[in-house]
């Protein structure tokens, strides 16, 4: 039996972690992974009495998130209440934005995964701020019902981003994905660490078919709660297969049966439908009358707009111009975000060695951040350091080797790229000194000296390493030039 | 008899009395009085001693002492103290103290007050009688037959049983002026957004407003000092400077001053004959005192009522919905079986039959289908009644009217009458809608010796203007001097 033609129909509703210091309204850390409830304050456990109070910097990331995806940011903007019970939403309502948003209607250009030549439109429809509630653990081993809430994420600041329903297929689903997550890490708006909960994904799915000419749509399922790429790719390969079945079973269509919200169960790799109960909400939405309209003037979008800098693909073509590294390269740095494009902008001008600079921070520092777990912004080794440190080695003062002795020694310890080579004993080595050094190895090393001589010179790299034994600093490049001469003048 | 602010100040200044004398003397009153009246919920004899301590040590060291040195206070129990349970009379709160001081208590520390306990309500500030505490019913120290008023019955009362001199209520559609009304004192509604809310436990936040309660005008305006002003940790405070408002009580000249009488309240139906009279005697001694009285009308005036009998129960349903077992206060025993059913039976356990009732009228207000035909038009009609102030304000410098259609009416009246308790703020809900202040002050006694109150309301942030106006006609009058027998 062959399947009838079908169109999906996706739109996406991502919540994207603010990189605030502080709560969206009060001053508790937004830091993740510290113990249970120790994140919290009257405010945002919703003690009798507490009000809330606006973090600016919020307001600021969200518009430049807006401006970056091409939103309008009205002049005004206000705060509602979506009102539902949960044990860990401790107001017994969320402070979000129902109709009047601070970003509508933008739009997002992709790659075509289909055809790498052409591009594709996707609809924003708004961005709208809120705050993020709890998370409740539920341990029921051993038939026990016991459950433990930890509100240290209670909120944090969430940009959340609804698509319009513009995308035909998963693989259109993830390079909108992918796109929305290096726009917001590259403005810094975002860390989008999935596997921290500051990216989440909600998708709206449903199939379009044509049967002789008639358009028969099916029941629209939101899949909540999604937060890896992976996982969101095959939630909606598994719902279109699984609503063109239920459609040809049971005939249900959007009219018969509306929309439905289903979960994702990762293990087992299917969707699954949510409790009747979770699904007729009535928010009963109001102005929040503890928080006053906000509103923003034109003069100061405009100067965030100034400050948005270049896209990202500008960024990843300047940096293949300006220093000619390769496309590989220039998008693996800035897929790290904005601030690692400028540490490495920082340290390429001021070494002027842009392909020793790219592969440097793609090796050393990006593994050492990996292992420290810190951010750029954050990092021991300043990029006017590290820039020095390149500079010594195409000079020839530090070897690779040495220069990654000093780089380790000022990631762990600090200081400066002197005071780090002075404490690892690297001294220069005077010529004179380094010729009785090469002197004593030619003539321990007679074989070395003949082959030279019968016109093999790569032979003198084993006096490399030797010299290097008696004493770290040598030089390789002089080693090699020194018995490079002697055995000529012998 | 402890019925003097001012006077607790001279006589510690004086040498004639330290703090801790007076703060026995309020406590002790306390004791006498609270199984006759009930005005408190909570009392604690040793920290407010030992706050009255600090203040001697602090006199005796010669340290800079606050405003209000030693002077015994009462708070409503729906402001958060860190050092005393705060319940908002509720089963739902019994025992709930909060890891923080209300931003109002935090000033009044600051001021070296002592905070001698707090004053019963109405359960959430939800009431007109203080009948609806889960604490007890409050009494009317003038007629313990009577209800002393609400919701800052407790507040009224602790005033007027000589208890304190100083009280704080709230007042979110008449919760002070109407129970000063009823009790002989004055209280005053500031402008919304004059005093920070941080720490008041919301019962309707666009429409709450802390407030002084005390005998005279001058005396409020001594509190008023102390708790008014910007505070950045509540938004819709307002960022305005704050006068000496007890400077507004110096004169009592009110020539150039325009008042402006609401036409048809004195011919409403259903108010008092003695009300009326009040009214009318209040009229002829402004005008005495040089002010010029003048009709004004409040066209939208009938709607006051309806309007925020929408808008106050749609915010409280909100929120109140954080009590719900899961985090502090009342839940449910073991019997509840899952999730749904523990907030079921914490909310029925915790919540008295009025709190459930504006819950479910706030609820049905607010939900799908019927926000526009009720929430959404209260909220147009309340921009309505805010136009109405805004032009009968450009004509006139105050307006007076009855605080309530009759003097306090006994208990058990109208506890099972939700509509003809809702009427009772008739008078008063204007103020709060329209966010301007007002003031309650005593303007006579009915034949059975019941005070009557007179409102006063003004511009926005003129609370200067009712305090002047308030103390003037206190000059020219002695009923704020007139105690209840006890
Ligand atoms: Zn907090």
């Amino acid at each position: 039996m062959s399947q009838l033609p079908t169109t999906t129909i996706i739109g996406l509703e991502v919540h994207v972690q603010l990189k605030t210091a502080t709560k969206l309204f009060c001053g508790c850390s937004t830091k993740f992974g510290s113990p249970p409830n120790t994140q919290v304050c009257p405010v945002c456990l919703g003690l009798p009495g507490a009000l809330p109070v606006i973090n600016e910097h919020a307001i600021e990331l969200a518009i430049r998130a807006g401006l970056a995806i091409n939103c309008d940011i009205p002049p005004l903007t206000k705060w509602d209440r979506k009102q539902y019970f949960y044990p860990d939403l401790p107001k017994g309502y969320q402070i979000s934005q129902f109709d009047l948003p601070i970003c509508a209607d933008g739009c997002l250009e992709i790659v075509d995964p289909a055809d790498a030549d052409a591009t594709r439109r996707i609809g924003i429809t708004r961005a709208h701020l809120e705050e993020d509630a709890g998370k409740s653990m539920h341990d029921e081993a051993a038939g026990r019902a016991d459950s433990r809430i930890d509100l240290n994420r209670c909120g944090t600041p969430l940009l959340e981003i609804v698509s319009e329903p513009d995308l035909r297929t998963a693989e259109e689903a993830l390079a909108y994905l992918t796109k929305l997550k290096e726009i917001m890490t590259h403005l810094g708006v975002s860390d989008c660490e999935m596997q921290e909960g500051s990216l989440r994904v909600d998708a709206n799915v449903n199939l379009h078919i044509d049967k002789h000419g008639q358009r028969i749509a099916t029941p629209i399922v939101e899949v909540k709660n999604m937060n890896s790429f992976r996982n969101v790719v095959a939630a909606l390969h598994f719902e279109v297969d699984r609503q063109y079945a239920e459609w040809e079973e049971t005939g249900h269509t959007i009219e018969t049966h509306g929309k439905r919200t289903f979960g994702w169960d990762d293990v087992k790799g299917v969707t699954y439908p949510q409790r009747e109960k979770e699904e007729s909400a009535d928010y009963r939405y109001f102005p929040c009358p503890d928080l006053l309209p906000i509103r923003i003037p034109s003069e100061r979008v405009e100067e965030i707009r100034g400050s948005l800098g270049e896209t990202p693909e500008e960024t990843r073509e300047r940096l293949q111009s300006q220093y000619g590294i390769k496309a590989y390269d220039a998008d693996v740095i800035v897929s790290q975000g904005r601030a690692m494009v400028e540490y490495f902008d920082a340290v390429a001008m001021a070494s002027g060695e842009g392909k020793r600079a790219s592969s440097w921070i793609q090796q050393d520092v990006m593994r050492t951040l990996k292992e420290q777990g810190g951010d750029i912004e954050s990092f021991g080794v300043t990029a006017e350091q590290l820039a020095q440190l390149l500079s010594k080695v195409s000079s020839g003062e530090l070897t690779n080797d040495r220069a990654r002795d000093v780089f380790k020694h000022l990631s762990e310890n600090g200081g400066d790229v002197d005071q780090a080579i002075k404490a690892l004993g690297i001294e220069a080595v005077d010529d004179s000194e380094m010729e009785t050094l090469v002197k004593e190895l030619l003539t321990a090393n007679p074989k070395v000296v003949d082959d030279v001589k019968n016109g093999n010179q790569k032979a003198v790299g084993s006096l490399i390493g030797q010299a290097r034994g008696k004493n770290p600093n040598a030089n390789p490049q002089k080693v090699r030039e020194i018995a490079l001469r002697l055995i000529e003048q012998a | 008899m402890l019925d003097s602010a001012l006077e607790v100040l001279r006589l510690q200044a004086a040498g004639e009395a330290s703090a801790v004398e007076i703060a026995e003397r309020a406590l002790d009153a306390i004791e006498a009085s609270q199984s006759t009246h009930n005005a408190y919920t909570h009392v604690d004899r040793e920290s407010a001693v030992a706050a009255a301590k600090s203040v001697d040590a602090k006199r005796a060291a010669g340290q800079p002492l606050g405003a209000l040195a030693g002077v015994p206070i009462a708070v409503k129990d729906v402001l958060c103290t860190s050092d005393m349970p705060t319940t908002c009379s509720s089963e739902m709160l019994r025992g709930f103290r909060p890891p923080y001081d209300a931003t109002v208590v935090g000033k009044l520390r600051a001021a070296d007050a002592v905070i001698v306990g707090k004053t019963n309500m109405d359960e959430f500030a939800m009431g007109a009688s203080t009948e609806t505490s889960a604490f007890g019913i409050t009494k009317n120290p003038w007629d313990t037959s009577r209800t002393p008023g609400g919701s800052s019955g407790g507040a009224a009362a602790a005033v007027a049983a000589g208890t304190v001199p100083l009280s704080l209520g709230t007042d979110t559609g008449g919760s002070i002026r109407q129970p000063a009304a009823f009790c002989g004192v004055t209280g005053l509604k500031p402008t919304y957004g004059r005093v920070s809310r941080y720490g008041l436990v919301a019962f309707a936040s666009s429409l709450d407003q802390i407030g002084p309660m005390a005998w005279s005008a001058d005396e409020c305006a001594l509190l008023m000092n102390v708790i008014a002003g910007f505070e950045p940790r509540d938004s819709t405070s307002l960022d305005q400077a704050v006068p000496d408002f007890t400077l507004a009580t110096e004169s009592n000249d009110l020539r150039g001053v325009r008042i402006g009488v609401l036409r048809e309240s004195a011919q409403a139906e259903g108010i008092d004959e003695s009300i009326r009279n009040a009214v009318k005697h209040a009229i002829g001694v402004f005008a005495e005192l040089g002010a010029e009285i003048v009709d004004v009308d409040l066209p939208h005036r009938e709607y006051w009522v309806p309007t925020y009998y929408v808008i106050a129960p749609s915010e409280a349903s909100s929120n109140l919905s954080r009590y719900d077992g899961a985090h502090y206060g009342h839940r449910a025993g073991a019997e509840a079986k899952d999730l749904v059913s523990m907030y079921c039976r914490s909310r029925a356990e915790g919540f008295g039959a009025e709190v459930k009732r504006r819950i479910m009228i706030g609820t049905y207000a607010l939900s799908e289908g019927y926000a526009d035909e009720y929430y959404n038009k209260a909220l147009k009609v309340r921009r309505l009644i805010r136009g109405d102030y805004d032009a009968a304000f450009s004509q006139v410098d105050l307006m007076l009217g009855p605080v309530t259609p009759t003097p306090a009416f006994p208990l058990g009246d109208k506890i099972d009458d939700p509509i003809q308790m809702y009427l009772c703020d008739l008078f008063t809900v204007g103020a709060n809608l329209a966010g301007v202040p007002a003031i309650s002050l005593p303007g006579g006694f009915d034949p059975s010796g019941l005070p009557i109150g007179i409102q006063l309301q003004a511009p926005t942030l003129e609370e200067s203007r009712l305090l002047f106006a308030a103390s003037a006609f206190q000059s020219a009058t002695d009923y704020h001097t007139q105690r209840p027998n006890q």
